[in-house]
């Protein structure tokens, strides 16, 4: 089906249809497929066609499985372009009426009908207590993945773990050990490096794809042995925000097999993305540290020349950064905090700490910094 | 960008490498860890340490100075210099013997080793046979007489070792001699001594354990004499003339005995306990020599009364009518005596003591015998060292200062030169003065002259002067009281127990313009000196700050503040502190430096920082890092570890006044010692159980101490806005969190009523959240800032302050360029990240060309926790050069590393040694020195001047005695 509406028109390749509901309301207009632009402007440019510029939304859309997948940041916004085909449908929310249950890969096929419906047909009314809100769809980011399957030995494994911005601690050890490998002299004895232990409900845990007795072999592209356990920790710990393990995992009947059609999945136990090749450059994911000036705002630091990209989040496409696809766009108003999350009115506010520039009031900062600290948003990078 | 530079910039850069970086370890300053023999040439006036790890080093004159390590990692019991030669021959452990050469090459002498050697004995007998118990180093210089444990003695040639079978003695020859009465002739033990006729070297005295002396005849190959001693053997002397022997036995006696000849039933002459009538402890070593005019000196370890005086490490010497037990702080190893004359057979001029921790020259020929001021071995370690600080390039004006404030303090030694005066010291003069200075647990900082080869101390400060400590005034120790027998006399200056801990020095600064110092100690006391060559009688007024500002739910665990003086206190000429601030809560301080020019300090603790400025002596600015879920930080570090260890010194402060004042109570005091050791030891085996497992987890906000500030900076930048440059401070903390604050300081004429106002500036976190170790200014040219007052001395071209300037955070995982006034990340160089490893030392360098005298760069020195060294290029931060530096595990050497403004460095290798590497190809201070072969004397007859000073007799003993405590650290392994 998608391949007829491809061949059928050569305008569908460059063009995107969108067709965008907000309440009962509809509204359809096209956008460059080559030149898909930021989603600030693609989200200023929603709420000006809907005539709502003053309200905070929640953007869904459509992928092509059914499922309502969100649209907040550049990354997933591209996918949504590059994935239309030919129509991109979405589903606006008001911020605070939004049903966060709606989303989600499982929404699949199965419940597509429902979902949709309880989307479409009851916006605001009649909604029955949310179950549990595991996390808001504004947080949906990859937190583990496996990485360049094709290069690996089949008996590795290289694990992601996206420690950005997440409450959630990383959450194992790792030990000395011995492992036996097999050279040219036969059957070789040598240390190694091993996860010890998870910890119960930790980031390495919920992925599943990282497990007790795992030998560490890399740490985000160097190889440990040689090593110290100290060594290795350090290294662990100073690529904490962007952890890429290559392990060899002790059981080693999950692995992934590489020419099983398609799916790319070795089984139910490893439901996470497979994202291949990865860009070597992505390995820089840029730290930002954070600035506060004197007389006022905090911003990240950026890279002086660098183009603005989503850092930590895996990128599917190259950028372009063009405004030409979009005209009218009021996003200047609006800007993308460095965890690709929309600034929730007066959490930078209270950056803007007069009193920082006022005397030495030092507790009264110390105090506001750390209420910034905790939340989240700004500090914790 | 990188690969695809071309080919020849690349060369061109690493040709550039290598004439700017080189890597070399060159000298060892300090006292050797664990010492385990002494040797000394009369004719080449060298002395010869061996020690517990198998390094043996060699010095003469100052400056002259050889190291050599065996290949074996064994203890050094035995060194003997080979007479008129300039061979030496070592005994280890293992019962191997070494022969050593100092080897002219390029007209400097080098250390080797030539030939090793160990006994074989015919098979199948025990090793007992051939275990070597003594050494004769004849005087011949071609043989070597080696007496074992089975009670032989073996001739061996040398050089070469080749085995005299023929010759040797073997004990059955001597048994079967043995006059039938004497007592232990079924068992004559181990040959405890070998000593020559100093008028006739083919006549040996071989003592044997039991007390058997008996006189051999090298060329006749038999027996002259018996000397049946019946006490155990200790030592064995042959008086200068040849007609009495001295022996001295374990009982705490010695004997002297006629050297008849032909009279088979020699009578014992004279015998003396001389502190007797109580059992007393064995005289290990005796020696007498004759003065030109007068008595004899006698000279002797050890003998002291068991009971109450068993634990003291004493030499006694007696000329005449005085006698003085010299009372030593540490266990004596060996000693010699140095005597006046072209062929050293003068009167005795110096005693040459080698304790276990330290050396110790008396001057024999002043009235009091007076101690000679140690130009090199000396004891770094008298109180333990808590941090350093090296100064390069200090202005004629102030070093004369120093040293004449020092020459004041020096008064009690003698004014004779240095007797050990063997070879040449051929190293040019070092080409700038360079001051170390350390910082000690005792609140003592001492003055280094670390220019040249020689660590020479200068002066030193004590800073307990301006508190209550809980030390009694009235705890005089030098002086025993009139009329007390033996007369100790308190030699050396050793000292370890550190009356108060809070005294300790944690953190230094000189300004090397003003002499303006400040130093920081373990309770949050900060002092502001100022260097005066009057002595002056002041109150210092002390200033308490509030670093929590108020914090909530705050409870101090740790140590109290400590407690001011409020009279006036007199202060020698020096250093004499005028402002005093505490930091409250009293935490150790963990950051510090000063502005002379704008005259205001800064400090930090674990709990935040704050600015005091100290010409109006008020504080300008308080910042309370602290984080207000930091448990840790709040209640004190470690301060469960830090009872014990007070706990453990106060048991040794109570013995060490027990033995002044109560002798009974002694045993009492040294059980409670015992109970703390165990206390302690349980402590530390608690702490091994933890499994060796580490946890992965990103550093948060809410980690232990990041609140702690590691670094402060004083910069004048651009903080605000491109066009105008201001006054500064930066703090970087264990967090990664970097705080820029803008000063205001009143125009100069205002300087002393206006106030200095502090604004806070900028805040920097750094995502990654590793403690910040270094916070640089490079201005326009990409060059760091020059120090305070350094352009107004002419020393340093003025800064670029067209272009704008970066700012350089240095955290232990990466260095960080970003752009100023707007902070914006510019380039960056990860460590961790890569490699694993971490950020431990980091200094700013000026490296010269080794080829062209113009050209120069500055960089970075780096020390990481994996112990190597690397020096990174400034401004673009790029890694230059990496080599291996310390091992990883030494951690305690690690930490107490300290950088030069010339690439050059220091780091501990043992408590009391320092080891001095350079980076540079230009700035290199390593021993160069020749010693040259001694003429042999004219006069055959006279063939034997005086035997080894350091007699064969003398082995080490008790030497498991206080192995277990002390932690072993071996040599530095490369060598």
């Amino acid at each position: 089906m998608n391949k007829n509406h491809r061949v059928q028109s050569s305008r569908s390749l460059s063009a995107v249809e969108v067709k965008s509901k907000f309440g009962a309301e509809f509204r359809r207009f096209s956008l460059d497929r080559s030149k898909p632009g930021r989603f600030d402007e693609f989200y200023g440019l929603l709420q000006h066609v809907h005539r709502i510029p003053n309200v905070e939304l929640l953007v869904g859309y459509a992928d092509v499985h059914g499922d309502l997948l969100p649209i907040n940041n550049d990354d997933n916004y591209h996918k949504a372009i590059s994935t239309a085909s030919p129509l991109l449908r979405l589903f606006l929310q008001r911020k605070e009426e939004a049903d966060y249950t709606a989303f989600g890969t499982d929404s699949l096929t199965r419940k597509k009908n429902t979902v949709l419906s309880a989307v479409l047909l009851r916006p605001d009314a009649n909604r029955k207590k949310p179950p549990v809100i595991i996390s808001l769809p504004r947080d949906f980011r990859p937190v583990s993945s496996i990485i360049d399957v094709d290069i690996l030995p089949e008996t590795h494994r290289r694990v992601r773990l996206y420690k950005h911005g997440q409450e959630k601690p990383l959450g194992f050890y790792i030990r000395d050990g011995s492992s036996v490998r097999v050279t040219a002299q036969g059957l070789e004895k040598l240390p190694g490096i091993f996860i010890s232990r998870m910890v119960p409900g930790g980031l390495a845990e919920s992925t599943g794809l990282l497990a007790v007795n795992d030998e560490v072999l890399e740490v985000n592209g160097i190889e440990v042995a040689g090593k110290s356990l100290d060594q290795v920790t350090d290294m662990m710990i100073a690529n904490s925000h962007n952890l890429i393990i290559t392990v060899k995992p002790a059981n080693q009947r999950n692995n992934v097999v590489r020419s099983g059609g398609g799916g790319g999945g070795g089984g139910a136990s490893m439901p996470m993305h497979i994202i291949q090749n990865f860009p070597v450059d992505e390995l820089e994911s840029e730290d930002e540290d954070l600035v506060i000036e004197a007389d006022g705002e905090a911003e990240p630091i950026r890279r002086a020349p660098s183009n603005y990209s989503m850092p930590s989040l895996p990128r599917y496409e190259p950028h372009l950064n063009l405004r030409a696809a979009t005209t009218s766009v009021s996003s200047s108003a609006l800007s993308i905090n460095a965890n690709g999350t929309l600034p929730a009115s007066g959490s930078s506010g209270s950056l803007s700490n007069t009193n920082a520039t006022s005397t030495t009031s030092s507790p009264d900062r110390a105090t506001e910094r750390r209420s910034l600290e905790e939340d989240g948003t700004v500090i914790t990078l | 960008m990188k690969r695809f530079r071309r080919h020849g910039q690349e060369s061109q850069r690493d040709r550039l490498k290598q004439e700017l970086f080189q890597f070399n370890k060159t000298v060892e300053h300090g006292f050797p860890h664990q010492p385990s023999a002494l040797g000394y040439s009369p004719s080449l006036q060298l002395l010869a340490i061996g020690t517990r790890s198998g390094a043996i080093k060699l010095y003469g004159a100052p400056g002259v100075e050889f190291m050599g390590l065996h290949d074996e990692n064994a203890a050094v019991t035995q060194v003997h210099f080979m007479p008129h030669q300039v061979e030496l021959v070592t005994l280890l452990d293992d019962n191997s013997l070494h022969m050593w050469t100092l080897r002219g090459h390029k007209g400097l002498s080098e250390l080797l080793e030539i030939g090793r050697f160990t006994l074989t004995g015919p098979p199948g007998a025990p090793p007992s046979v051939t275990r070597v118990t003594a050494v004769l180093a004849h005087a011949s210089g071609e043989l070597l007489l080696l007496g074992t444990e089975g009670g032989h003695v073996f001739i061996v040639e040398v050089p070469g070792f080749r085995e005299l079978e023929e010759r040797n003695i073997s004990l059955d020859q001597v048994a079967a001699s043995v006059p039938d009465d004497y007592i232990g002739r079924r068992n004559l033990e181990h040959v405890e001594a070998l000593q020559e006729n100093p008028i006739n070297p083919n006549q040996v005295v071989i003592g044997y354990g039991r007390g058997l002396m008996v006189i051999w005849d090298l060329e006749k190959q038999c027996a002259i004499q018996h000397i049946p001693a019946t006490q155990q053997l200790e030592s064995v002397w042959w008086t200068e003339d040849g007609s009495y022997i001295l022996s001295s036995h374990s009982d705490g006696s010695y004997c002297r005995w006629m050297v008849g000849g032909e009279d088979v039933n020699e009578e014992e002459e004279k015998s003396d306990i001389p502190y007797g009538h109580f059992p007393c402890k064995a005289i290990s070593k005796i020696i007498q020599l004759p003065t030109e005019e007068g008595p004899p000196f006698l000279l002797f370890s050890g003998g002291m009364p068991r009971a109450s005086y068993g634990d003291r490490h004493c030499i006694t010497v007696i000329h005449s009518k005085t006698h003085v037990a010299l009372d030593f702080t540490s266990r004596i190893i060996d000693f010699f005596v140095i005597r006046d004359g072209l062929q050293h057979t003068g009167d005795p001029s110096a005693l040459v003591v080698l304790v276990e921790e330290e050396l110790v020259v008396i001057d024999l020929q002043t009235d009091c015998w007076p101690v000679i001021q140690t130009p090199y071995l000396v004891p770094l370690h008298s109180s333990a060292i808590t941090c350093s600080h090296h100064v390069s390039a200090i202005p004629l004006k102030l070093w004369e200062r120093v040293i004449t404030a020092g020459e004041l303090q020096h008064t009690h030694y003698s004014k004779k030169p240095w007797p050990i005066t063997g070879g040449q010291n051929l190293a040019p003069d070092p080409p700038q003065r360079d001051l170390l200075l350390t910082g000690h647990e005792d609140g003592t900082v001492h003055f280094w002259d670390a220019s040249g080869v020689c660590l020479y101390p200068l002066y030193k400060l004590s800073t307990a002067g301006v508190f209550h400590t809980d030390t009694d005034p009235n705890d005089n120790m030098n002086q025993g009281a009139e009329g007390e027998w033996p007369p100790f006399r308190k030699v050396g200056c050793f000292d370890p127990y550190s009356d108060d801990p809070r005294l300790g020095i944690q953190k230094i600064h000189l300004c090397k313009y003003s002499g303006y110092l400040t130093v920081a100690g373990t309770a949050g006391q900060i002092l502001v000196l100022e260097l005066n060559d009057e002595a002056a009688e002041q109150t210092v007024e002390a200033k308490v700050v509030d670093l929590l500002q108020g914090q909530e739910g705050f409870r101090w665990k740790g140590h109290t503040r400590l407690d001011v003086r409020e009279e006036p206190v007199l202060f020698p000429p020096g250093f004499q502190p005028f402002a005093l601030v505490q930091c409250q809560p009293p935490a150790v301080v963990t950051a510090l430096t000063l502005h002379s020019e704008w005259k205001l300090v800064a400090f930090g603790t674990s709990h935040g920082f704050g600015l005091y400025d100290y010409q109006q002596k008020n504080n300008v600015l308080i910042k309370c890092t602290l984080n207000p879920s930091d448990q840790l930080a709040m209640e004190g570090p470690l301060s469960r570890v830090k009872s014990i260890k007070k706990s453990l010194r106060q048991s040794f402060r109570r013995i060490r006044r027990s033995r002044v004042s109560l002798r009974k109570h002694h045993v009492n005091n040294t059980a409670k010692l015992q109970e703390a050791n165990a206390r302690l030891e349980a402590e530390l085996a608690e702490m091994e159980l933890a499994p060796v497992q580490r946890k992965i987890e990103a550093r948060s906000s809410d980690d232990s101490f990041t609140g702690l500030v590691r670094t402060l900076y004083f910069a004048d930048t651009f903080l605000s806005d491109s066009s105008h440059n201001a006054p500064s401070l930066w703090a970087g903390t264990n967090g990664g969190c970097v705080f820029a604050y803008m000063l205001r300081l009143p125009p100069v004429e205002h300087r002393a009523d206006e106030p200095v106002t502090a604004q806070p500036a900028k805040e920097i976190q750094l995502m990654h959240r590793a403690p910040v170790v270094g916070i640089v200014v490079l201005d326009g040219h990409g060059a760091p800032l020059p120090e305070p007052l350094e352009v107004a001395h002419d020393l340093s071209r003025s800064p670029d302050m067209q272009g704008s300037h970066q700012l350089l955070v240095i955290s232990e995982e990466q260095f960080k360029v970003f752009t100023l006034p707007k902070v914006s990340a510019k380039m960056k160089l990860k460590l961790t990240a890569v490699d694993g490893s971490r950020v431990r030392r980091v200094g700013v360098a000026w490296f010269c060309s080794s080829r062209t005298e113009d050209y120069g760069e500055s960089g970075l020195t780096v020390l990481t926790n994996q112990g190597d060294v690397h020096v990174v290029s400034l401004p673009h931060v790029k890694m230059q050069v990496q080599y291996p530096c310390i091992r990883r595990e030494d951690v305690s050497g690690i930490a107490s590393c300290v950088f030069t403004k010339h690439g050059q460095g220091f780091y501990l290798i043992s408590p009391s040694e320092f080891e001095r590497f350079s980076l540079s190809t230009c700035h290199l201070v390593e021993p160069r020195c020749l010693v040259e072969a001694p003429l042999h004397s004219g006069s055959s007859n006279q063939h034997r001047s005086q035997p080894d000073g350091a007699s064969s007799a003398h082995r080490t003993r008790q030497e498991s005695e206080d192995a277990g405590k002390k932690s072993v650290r071996g040599f530095k392994e490369s060598q």
